[in-house]
């Protein structure tokens, strides 16, 4: 009995985070970018400084008529947010932010293989999604998002691969337990390629081609509203968590911080997950987005080879050292 | 089908040295919860297998394969070969269905039924599919006779087990195995650096190859009227 309350407590608190962190970034994202733009962004939902702003568009996005077009595929494209949003909340139920049992849903052994293959999944709901809408536009988006996903895959799971030689374990916890300082220098070119194509794969500009509006309108999401919309964005922001949580807890060191063993390691993981959103929407802001050539092109010409690069160094090093 | 039975057999053979010999405990007729489970699961993906292969609709073919491919790692999970299992995702749902899913909608997805899907060697293709099935189940039946995976022990498909197996006693069909991809992706690259020398050299020469696709689109065509 205790051990069903325990898990349904730890479930319990994962969805919870799985509902309002991706919120918190979204609102962040809204304020953020208003600033950097000499704007105010949302000021009047809620009262102060329009904090309710995205709970006033979850409102709105679930009063709007729910439409499948009349050429689409109507099961796989109804299908499709929940295939995209899903993974996420598998993937967070795995993210540890503290030291020891109790700050993580569940301890997975091949931890890193698990989210790494797992975030894999999220994308084929966009691919049904831009297939099964019966629209050249949401057609495009999808193919699109493959070949983002299919050159940006690689370069992510090279440098987890990396960090996972340095660490002797692909358990997440076990990774942060075997983080030490001079693990920064020694992966940093890893942790900026990691960043990178987990940005490509969750289609964040500047690798938003595939919802280029000025081009494909939304891309595979074009058809979509209401609801089904704002799952689709709620995937999105997820994905930024998830991201932002990964990088923390493989390259900088998860809790480890000053005080960090005392109780308050899960401040430093949030914290730094939380600097990493913000690097995620100010990137938003300043550059423009990238051709599909550029992408394609950043992808295998640059971020391949360093990642190669990378393994071949933590080798050396692994080897030295031993 | 081949597809889904492949790593079956790949994994069976890393399961055997982690396996200990415990038939005199269990018999078929006291099935165990994982048991049951294991079957319900194994029958969801058969059932998937077959649809994929029955379905007249491409792209729901493709989505079906997911949910085979997606059960056959279940099936791994229950047998607690945890690291295939997660690798079963990442690489075949995560990238094979992916590729997969890009290359049907590169060429031709169209939505409801695709009358021109069913080709005459289905038959041929049975055959094969039947034999290779037979013959794989007939060879880890044989391997396998006696043994047992204890589930309720430590788990004898861990990380830390699949790669000191791997990399002991079965070190030397890795690097086979991948010499022979590193040679098929060096000559992936062969192939299409020649063909794009090919369409340089001469228009006339080069668009002569390309003759059966567009007659392919014609066809097409065709078969939309």
């Amino acid at each position: 009995m205790n051990d069903a309350l325990d898990v349904a407590l730890r479930l319990l608190v994962v969805f919870v985070v799985f509902l309002t962190f991706p919120l918190i970034v979204g609102q962040t994202e809204h304020k953020v970018m208003a600033h950097m733009q000499g704007r105010l962004g949302p000021m009047y939902a809620g009262g102060f400084h329009g904090w309710a702003q995205l709970v006033a568009d979850g409102v709105k996005f679930a009063q709007k008529e729910d439409v499948v077009p009349t050429g689409a595929d109507r099961r796989i494209f109804q299908l499709a947010p929940a295939v995209a949003l899903l993974p996420y909340l598998l993937v967070l139920v795995v993210i540890p932010i503290g030291p020891g049992e109790g700050a993580v849903g569940q301890v997975v052994d091949a931890g890193i293989f698990f989210v790494l293959a797992v975030m894999g999944v999220g994308v084929l709901g966009s691919l049904m999604a831009g297939w099964a809408s019966a629209n050249k536009f949401s057609l495009l988006g999808g193919l699109r998002t493959a070949a983002q996903l299919l050159a940006y895959e690689l370069p992510m799971l090279l440098t987890a691969a990396s960090v996972a030689m340095a660490a002797g374990t692909v358990s997440l916890p076990g990774i942060v337990d075997a983080f030490r300082w001079w693990w920064l220098p020694w992966q940093i070119v890893g942790a900026i390629v990691f960043f990178v194509a987990g940005l490509a794969e969750l289609q964040r500009p500047p690798f938003d081609m595939p919802v280029a509006d000025s081009e494909i309108i939304f891309g595979a999401y074009t058809e979509y509203t209401g609801l089904r919309f704002a799952l689709f964005l709620l995937a999105e922001y997820a994905g930024i968590v998830v991201l932002c949580g990964l990088t923390t807890i493989l390259f900088l060191g998860g809790w480890h911080g000053p005080w960090g063993a005392d109780g308050l390691g899960w401040v430093w993981t949030l914290l730094k997950a939380a600097i990493l959103a913000f690097v995620v929407i100010w990137l938003r802001v300043t550059y423009p987005r990238l051709r599909e050539d550029q992408l394609q092109k950043l992808s295998w010409t640059l971020l391949v080879p360093l990642s190669l690069a990378q393994i071949a160094l933590t080798g050396i090093v692994k080897v030295v050292i031993a | 089908m081949i597809l889904a039975a492949a790593p079956t057999a790949a994994t069976a053979t890393a399961a055997r040295a982690a396996t200990t010999v415990a038939a005199e405990h269990h018999g078929f007729l006291s099935p165990t919860g994982v048991e049951i489970a294991f079957l319900l699961v194994g029958l969801l993906t058969f059932g998937a297998a077959v649809v994929t292969v029955t379905t007249k609709q491409l792209v729901h073919a493709a989505l079906w394969l997911v949910v085979a491919l997606g059960g056959l790692a279940v099936e791994y999970l229950l047998l607690t070969a945890e690291f295939i299992a997660w690798v079963q995702v990442l690489i075949y749902v995560g990238s094979v269905v992916v590729l997969l899913l890009f290359g049907l909608m590169l060429t031709r997805a169209p939505i409801g039924r695709s009358p021109d899907a069913d080709s005459g060697n289905r038959w041929a293709a049975l055959t094969v599919a039947v034999a290779s099935a037979g013959a794989l189940v007939w060879v880890v039946v044989d391997a396998f006779r006696t043994t047992w995976v204890e589930l309720d022990g430590a788990a004898s498909g861990s990380t830390e087990v699949t790669g000191a197996s791997l990399f002991q006693n079965w070190v030397l069909p890795f690097e086979a195995l991948s010499v022979l991809l590193l040679a098929a992706l060096v000559g992936a690259i062969v192939l299409s650096r020649k063909a794009k020398a090919d369409s340089a050299a001469g228009g006339m020469k080069a668009a002569a190859p390309r003759v059966p696709g567009s007659r392919d689109g014609e066809q097409d065509k065709e078969g939309v009227r």
